[in-house]
């Protein structure tokens, strides 16, 4: 069902809401958390469409603030939709004109009470996300420096301005890999030396996995420009011979082990519902994305 | 063992992951096999749970090769997996299975599968790790069991000593045993090939979520755990109904019935679960402790007529359709004495229970199909309205939810809008299926990952078994020796014997 509704005001908002929820019989009873969208025209239909997949798993009210022209007069245009498919409403916020400052106070009155909040930037991405009025509000933050123009110097931004409680979508995109490379090492004998990842050139995924081996191993890691897609190869250096996972066409992965056969594993590159749903499944600060963010800005570019 | 770097506790983005092993079902062919076993293998592997080079070996008589076996499991993927299908995951499966053709004789045949699984241990590097799945009538168990010993696949004894050493697990599925004897017989055939801990009996109601989220909400919660007591609770009614016949079940259905059936396991799980102690930790141990405690508590009807009912479906309508009666179904005697319906009242004899019934009750061709747990709370002890008031005020009510609409409900009363002083019973709904839950793992995901993993706390002990049979045997015995179950007509509640036997406590049983 779908509600359109111009130069409107929060208590409105709040009405229509309140009588969606009555119309389709109680829909909106289940949700479990506040999701707020920080977007543009542009991308708030892939943004909205992933968190409608995500919002299967994790029922939510979906705030989607969509800035408008800053030079306009303030208004307000809504737009309602519950019961498309998926558990939550969602509901679209087009501020224009010097509203656009002020959209913490839009949102503050539509959230669901007593549901803990997240707040995404899909789009540009804050130097301090919990310094920003709708990051304050949020348990969890969640930005995405593969978006960013300069990936590298985002996360460097983000690891100055970290609080526990931010997170990155290229974080979760290592979850994969880290997962696949856990298991590796549970059943390696003998120490890792050191090794390599291998990713293309702007990659802040294979930038913090890097980080996050090198910090947890204690042992060199380098990080390799390959033509990608994505991360390619990632290899740890042993005395008995070298284990590598090879990875290059983005889908099927293969696990070398010295003395052992090749194995395939599926290690496919996930879309961004898939990715939020991972971010919404825990609201507590992700602490060794904390550790591993702190170290990024202390490691080397990418060697050419 | 050194531990691993690259886990950590606070790290809970990275799963638990099997180490590698090879997964051998037998009973490929069967229906449990191809709509939830198979799917959920894939299932695991797309969740990125399965370890690389996972293989899985089918055992059947049929004549197929790998590639036949193969062909099936796509099939019965693409048909009952939860996640979607991806090509890439289903090549990383594909490339590890394999198929043995042999009858359960057939000393040959188990040669051919020791052969196999040590062919995937050199190519695909699983270690010698080995889940033998006995997805399998139990009267072929010993046979599979002997020949596991006979043809060494199920010692560990060559390999290296230490953590690395390889681990041989068996899962079996209920029925463990018909009573309590023939349950020891099957424990000791099963103990002289495989240790204890390697016993996995899989009880699919364990693994699913509402049924962990009793012990999350009874254990994790300060609002519940002080009324979770004869001090507060008039009664508890534990119900699984279905809406189906026996189906293809006839050869193994007559003779065992309802009680047999579903009571001895899954009820008497549920009422473990939700009568428990609160455990230690949720360690294997510590939860098995309190689960074998309370159920050495239970009692069972000093008056077994009065306490205890049993019908036999009639032709009837359910749902619609007019159905047959159990007596006309292919494959049953027509004199048969099975009941398709049982239901018990049980005590428990400890401080928090004392003097509360405990109702169970199980049947076929019932209204709806529905598994729940319902705690009925006692009426307050004075209500300071006039009767006329509160005459639609019920007893307060926790029901939770096990299948479908998985969730839980709590039924409390509550003013009419109006000007006048009315209080009726409204519900509060929490829908764990509105949902966490698209692609929340199913029951046999959970529990085959257990397996793999090795992780016990969701799989019964012997012990639990045992006494699970100590409550139901003088209850069979008692039937044995009695006239026909009474007949319910099909599509209705129940025999009136099961009414009656709720009526004499001045209660009621909850509707289907």
């Amino acid at each position: 069902m779908l509600t359109d509704m111009t130069d409107t005001t929060t208590a409105d908002i709040r009405a229509a809401l309140a009588r969606t929820r009555d119309q389709m019989g109680g829909p909106a009873t289940g949700v479990v958390l506040n999701l707020i969208i920080m977007t543009d025209e542009s991308g708030q239909h892939d943004a909205v469409r992933a968190a409608s997949q995500a919002g299967r798993e994790h029922p939510c009210r979906v705030l989607a603030v969509i800035t408008r022209d800053p030079r306009a007069d303030s208004r307000l245009d809504a737009e309602i939709r519950s019961g498309e498919g998926t558990p939550g409403q969602t509901v679209l916020l087009r501020l224009y004109g010097p509203m656009s400052e002020h959209a913490d106070s839009v949102v503050m009155p539509l959230l669901v009470p007593d549901t803990p909040v997240v707040t995404w930037w899909h789009g540009l991405i804050p130097a301090v996300p919990s310094a920003q009025p709708l990051g304050m509000l949020a348990q969890r933050r969640v930005t995405d420096t593969a978006r960013a123009r300069a990936p590298a110097e985002a996360l460097a931004a983000l690891s100055a301005g970290y609080r526990p409680g931010d997170t990155d979508l290229s974080w979760t995109r290592a979850t994969p890999w880290r997962s696949l490379l856990a298991a590796t090492a549970d059943q390696l004998t003998e120490p890792i030396l050191g090794g390599v990842v291998g990713a293309e050139e702007h990659n802040p995924t294979a930038d913090l996995l890097t980080v996050w081996l090198t910090c947890r191993l204690r042992v060199p890691f380098n990080r390799e420009v390959s033509e990608g897609p994505g991360i390619t190869e990632i290899r740890l250096t042993m005395a008995g011979g070298d284990v590598t996972i090879s990875r290059p066409d983005g889908r099927l992965a293969t696990l070398s082990r010295p003395g052992q056969p090749d194995r395939h594993v599926a290690l496919h590159r996930r879309d961004i519902a898939d990715l939020l749903a991972e971010e919404l499944r825990r609201l507590d600060p992700d602490e060794v994305y904390g550790e591993s963010l702190a170290a990024v800005a202390g490691i080397p570019a990418a060697a050419e | 063992m050194r531990p691993n770097p690259l886990r950590d506790p606070r790290d809970r983005r990275i799963p638990r992951l099997a180490g590698p092993c090879v997964l051998v079902l037998f009973g490929v062919t069967g229906d449990l096999a191809s709509k939830k076993l198979l799917p959920a293998i894939y299932d695991l592997a797309n969740r990125g749970l399965l370890p690389p080079g996972f293989s899985l070996v089918g055992f059947a008589r049929r004549e197929w090769a790998d590639a036949d076996f193969a062909q099936i499991t796509h099939d019965s993927v693409k048909t009952h997996a939860r996640t979607p299908f991806r090509e890439e995951v289903w090549q990383q499966l594909r490339e590890g299975i394999r198929f043995v053709q042999g009858d359960f004789c057939d000393d040959g045949a188990f040669d051919t599968l020791a052969r196999t699984v040590a062919e995937l241990d050199a190519e695909r590097g699983t270690g010698g790790n080995y889940a033998f799945y006995l997805s399998i009538p139990p009267n072929a168990f010993p046979v599979v069991i002997e020949q596991l010993k006979r043809s060494g696949l199920s010692g560990t004894s060559e390999a290296g000593g230490g953590d690395q050493r390889p681990w041989r697990r068996v899962v079996i599925e209920k029925p463990f045993g018909h009573d309590l004897a023939s349950a020891r017989e099957l424990n000791s055939m099963l103990a002289a090939v495989f240790p204890p801990h390697a016993v996995f009996r899989i009880d699919h109601y364990l693994g699913k979520e509402t049924v962990q989220n009793l012990l999350a909400m009874r254990f994790s919660n300060t609002l519940f755990e002080p009324i979770w007591n004869r001090g507060y609770v008039d009664h508890v009614q534990i119900t699984m109904a279905e809406d189906i016949g026996i189906g293809g079940r006839a050869g193994y259905y007559d003779g065992i019935g309802a009680a047999r059936d579903v009571i001895q396991n899954h009820l008497l799980q549920l009422l473990a679960l939700t009568a428990m102690e609160e455990p230690l930790s949720f360690a294997a141990e510590s939860l098995r402790t309190e689960k074998e405690k309370v159920l050495a508590a239970v009692q069972i009807p000093a008056d077994l007529s009065a306490g205890t009912a049993r019908g036999q479906y009639a032709r009837g309508w359910q749902g619609g359709i007019e159905v047959p009666g159990y007596l006309e179904e292919d494959g049953i005697p027509a004199h048969s004495m099975t009941e398709t319906y049982a239901a018990i009242r049980l005590t428990l004899d400890n401080r928090r229970w004392a003097g509360v019934p405990f109702y169970l009750r199980t049947g076929k061709r019932l209204p709806t199909r529905m598994t729940e747990i319902a705690v009925i709370f006692q009426r307050a002890p004075h209500l300071p309205f006039d009767a006329t008031q509160t005459k639609e005020l019920g007893q307060n009510a926790l029901v939770i939810r096990v299948q479908p609409d998985e969730g839980v409900t709590l039924r409390f009363g509550s003013k009419v809008p109006g000007s006048a002083m009315e209080v009726r019973d409204v519900n509060m709904d929490f829908a764990y299926g509105e949902s966490f839950t698209e692609s929340s793992p199913e029951a046999y995901e959970r529990l085959l990952l257990d397996v793999l993993i090795g992780d016990p706390p969701l799989f019964p002990r012997q012990e639990e078994v045992e006494l699970s049979w100590r409550i139901l045997d003088p209850v069979e015995d008692f039937w044995a020796d009695r006239y026909k179950p009474d007949q319910y007509p099909a599509g209705t509640a129940g025999p009136a014997s099961a009414d009656e036997m709720l009526a004499r406590d001045g209660r009621a049983w909850r509707r289907l």
